[in-house]
């Protein structure tokens, strides 16, 4: 009922504009569920939101989904919400609520705005799998009349850095597609190493495609920088000591959590990039170390 | 530096007849600059001379005082270290130099005002004290600058860390001798790298050169006291908790003296006993944040508020401290471990040493059905990893039992480090157990995730990067043993070469921890100055 609604809506937004980020079709929905929502009290409101949340994350079980939603509620209620009246209250919530979606349609250019000036002229860039935000980054570049060359890898089991290899040489930009093998023997060649993120956690390292740890490793032994592009509403509260500490919901795809008997036999579809092996962050909130992403955190959160 | 008015008297004079040879006049940049360095230059002379006299008055002057100018309207450092020693390091005072210009735009009329006075009255008593006073400077580290011309507080070194310094020990005696409380010798051969601290003998305690009744310690501080410098309450929870009960005591049986106000009274009151506590054992960072605590809510308590319901109310305050940021610290720091899944079913935990905290969140973990072992490492001299084993094993968890020497033996077999604090310094330093950043280091080396649990009352301003420069010294003897019937060690004061080191803690960089778990959440070790700044702004 709702919840076939919910997800129904969800698709659709994703089918419409597949440029969007799935975090943002995700609030884009609650946004939709929070107009639609017939509830009488702030609480059973608030409860109603998270249960929404939890339904989506089974649709799509990427980390970004999730951490978007928690910072979506956490932003509506963020305010006083003392009104007597309730449709009052809720008025107040979706003005946040629009507030905020109009904030991170605009992340990604300002991401793309900061990292930019970091590609010089003649530069040889990695980057792994297909990253809508690497993607914007590097449009950017280009539109300022750099030349660069970008070498992406593979990243099986769903080839998606063809994906991405399509996309840039649209733009006019010398690509090459690799081996997710042949990271180490690349990496001699490359100048710097920049990847997008589908989670940022709260130690400062980033949950992203498998393969990503490996590139980083491999760049902190050749001394290159790495850095990482993410949007703000990315950031979740984890704290994932190593890879086995990342919790199976986000291990592996929605699909296969539901119909696995033994997930020990399925292939994990992302790793954990500790915060040691990255150079620097670049989100909307700017540019950030590692060690500040927890500063921030700390000042969304609490 | 009376002479340096004079040394750059022709050095300034030699360069505005440069300038006038030069066929140039003196800009006005320029004249303004002179002005600017002969002011500079009678502030020093000045600064000297104050010093010169106040070093003869007593340092305990109330800081509201007009006269001195020098002392400024902001020295949260006088309550810090109760010896009001002004000893600060040489680098002070190149500093204090330095932003004496960048300082100048800022003075006010009235400071101006009470600088000029001071002046006056300071080459009046130059006169007399300057002969005093090039001998003093060599033998003195500066004293405490005339802060009105900084800025920035400068901080001054607490005095246990400066007890090579006969001047400072001369400081220290005359303010024991004030307050009655006896002085404790140092003992033994000390190691040259730690000469600067205090080293006690557990043979010779503080409360046998105290009369008794003495009457002006209580006596629930003297019992805390002899608990302390004989290590039967040891461990930092467990100090603070008692001092905390021990100052309860305190104020229960504490009566205002007429004609004074108790806010005011029974602070002073207890500058003796905390005095007192220095001695028989150097005070922790977690009992420096409560004292200052306590103080803190003494000198709120409002004037008109009747003895019973201060009393009252000081009491209460205390409770909810311990209860808050003790006990139920404890209990959210445990919940968080587990909750997040920090402790899971397989997995082989090391810790080290006793620590309340991490026995606390191992208990349970194991009360939640956590299937998990435990390996105990354990060090000499105090070997406190058998009280750990003994309170992990009454519960049941299995334990297995190491030296510190095995370590690494062992290491592989490990999936998580927990360790306790003794304090978290705010550039990320972690200050624990000697033997700590041992196996800090050896779990990186393996690759094996380090936890620290730590309480967020444990969090203190110091910035600290070696186990030098601030530590503890415990007593040597403790490291003589006897082994079939042998006593290699015994005659070792006789041996002048001979030195035995007994350290108490050592500090852990940030590199070597991955996690931090307080009760505010878990954060990584770089965080914690965000936390110290949150505290702040919340008090």
């Amino acid at each position: 009922q709702d919840e076939l609604m919910l997800v129904e809506y969800f698709r659709d937004q994703m089918k419409k504009d597949p440029d969007m980020a799935s975090a943002v079709a995700a609030i884009r929905t609650l946004l939709e569920f929070l107009k639609r929502d017939k509830g009488e009290t702030i609480l059973g409101l608030r409860e109603s939101l998270t249960s929404a949340t939890d339904c989506l994350t089974g649709v799509d079980s990427s980390v970004a989904v999730s951490s978007g939603g928690e910072l979506f509620l956490r932003f509506i209620s963020l305010t006083s919400l003392e009104h007597q009246d309730l449709s009052r209250c809720k008025k107040v919530m979706e003005e946040r609520g629009e507030l905020f979606l109009e904030k991170i349609s605009m992340s990604r250019t300002k991401v793309a705005k900061l990292c930019h000036t970091f590609i010089k002229d003649g530069a040889k860039i990695l980057t792994h799998s297909y990253s809508r935000v690497v993607l914007r980054v590097l449009e950017k570049a280009a539109a300022e009349k750099k030349r660069f060359s970008v070498y992406v890898t593979e990243s099986q089991p769903d080839a998606a850095g063809q994906h991405m290899a399509e996309a840039l040489r649209k733009l006019n930009v010398p690509v090459t597609v690799v081996l997710d093998a042949a990271v180490g023997y690349v990496l001699e060649k490359v100048d710097l190493v920049i990847v997008g993120a589908e989670g940022v956690v709260e130690s400062g390292g980033i949950i992203n495609k498998i393969g990503t740890y490996q590139m980083a490793l491999c760049s902190k032994a050749h001394n290159k920088p790495f850095y990482v592009v993410a949007e703000s509403f990315k950031f979740v509260r984890l704290y994932p000591l190593n890879q086995q500490d990342v919790p199976d919901k986000f291990k592996y795809k929605a699909d296969t959590l539901k119909t696995a008997k033994n997930l020990s036999e399925e292939h994990p579809i992302i790793d954990y990039t500790p915060p040691s092996l990255i150079t620097l962050l670049f989100t909307d909130l700017g540019v950030l170390t590692p060690s500040a992403v927890s500063d921030e955190l700390i000042k969304l959160y609490l | 530096m009376a002479d340096s008015g004079v040394i750059d008297g022709p050095g300034r004079k030699d360069e505005i007849e440069r300038a006038k040879s030069e066929g140039k006049d003196l800009t006005k940049e320029e004249k303004q600059r002179l002005r600017k360095e002969k002011k500079q230059q009678k502030k020093i002379k000045e600064k000297k001379d104050d010093k010169a006299s106040q070093e003869n008055e007593k340092e305990k002057k109330p800081v509201t005082s007009a006269a001195p100018a020098s002392q400024p309207p902001t020295q949260p450092t006088v309550q810090k270290a109760p010896s009001a020693v002004p000893a600060t390091a040489p680098v002070s005072v190149p500093a204090s130099e330095a932003s004496v210009p960048a300082d100048k735009p800022t003075k006010t009329k009235a400071e101006l005002k009470a600088e000029r006075r001071a002046r006056q009255e300071a080459e009046r008593a130059s006169k007399q004290t300057k002969k005093g006073e090039t001998g003093q400077q060599a033998a003195t580290s500066k004293p405490k600058a005339p802060p009105s011309d900084l800025q920035p507080v400068v901080k001054r070194l607490p005095e246990h860390i400066q007890v090579d310094n006969p001047d400072v020990l001369k400081k220290l005696a005359k303010k024991l001798e004030r307050q009655q409380i006896p002085l404790r010798s140092d003992y033994g051969y000390k190691v040259s790298l730690f000469s600067h601290l205090h080293q006690y003998s557990r043979k010779a305690p503080l409360t046998q050169q105290l009369s008794i009744p003495s009457t002006v310690i209580h006596p629930a501080i003297v019992r805390l006291g002899l608990q302390y410098s004989h290590g039967i309450v040891a461990g930092s929870n467990a100090r603070s908790v008692a001092l905390l009960h021990a100052f309860k005591q305190v104020i229960r049986d504490y009566t205002t003296p007429q004609n004074e106000e108790l806010s005011r009274d029974l602070v002073n009151k207890l500058k003796p006993y905390i005095s007192f506590l220095n001695q028989c054992r150097p005070l922790s960072a977690s009992m420096g944040n409560a004292i200052k605590y306590i103080k803190k809510e003494i000198s709120n308590i409002p004037s008109n508020c009747k003895e019973d319901e201060a009393k009252n109310k000081l009491l209460n305050c205390i409770e909810s401290y311990i209860n808050e940021k003790i006990i139920l610290a404890g209990v959210a720091i445990a919940k968080c471990a587990i909750e997040k899944q920090k402790i899971s079913d397989g997995d082989v935990i090391l810790v080290y040493g006793c620590s309340s905290l991490v026995n606390h969140i191992l208990c349970k973990a194991f009360e939640k059905n956590r299937k998990f072992r435990v390996i105990v490492v354990d060090s000499r001299p105090r070997l406190e990893g058998k009280e750990a084993l003994r309170r992990l094993v009454q519960k049941g968890i299995s334990c297995t039992y190491v030296l510190i020497s095995a370590v690494s033996y062992i290491l592989p077999e490990v999936s998580k480090v927990f360790l306790g604090a003794h304090a978290l310094l705010a550039n990320g330093y972690v200050m624990s157990r000697v033997g700590t950043s041992q196996i800090a280091l050896v779990a990186k080396a393996f690759n094996v995730p380090v936890l620290v649990c730590c309480e967020t009352y444990k969090f203190c301003d110091r910035v600290q990067t070696d186990s030098f420069v601030s530590n503890e010294l415990d007593d040597p003897d403790d490291l003589i043993v006897t082994r079939k019937g042998t006593t290699p060690l015994e005659g070792w004061e006789n041996e002048s070469s001979l030195g035995l080191l007994n350290l108490v803690y050592d500090v852990t960089p940030p590199d070597f921890v991955d996690l931090v778990i307080t009760e505010l959440g878990m954060i990584p070790c770089t965080s914690v100055p965000v936390v110290l700044r949150v505290k702040n702004v919340d008090q």
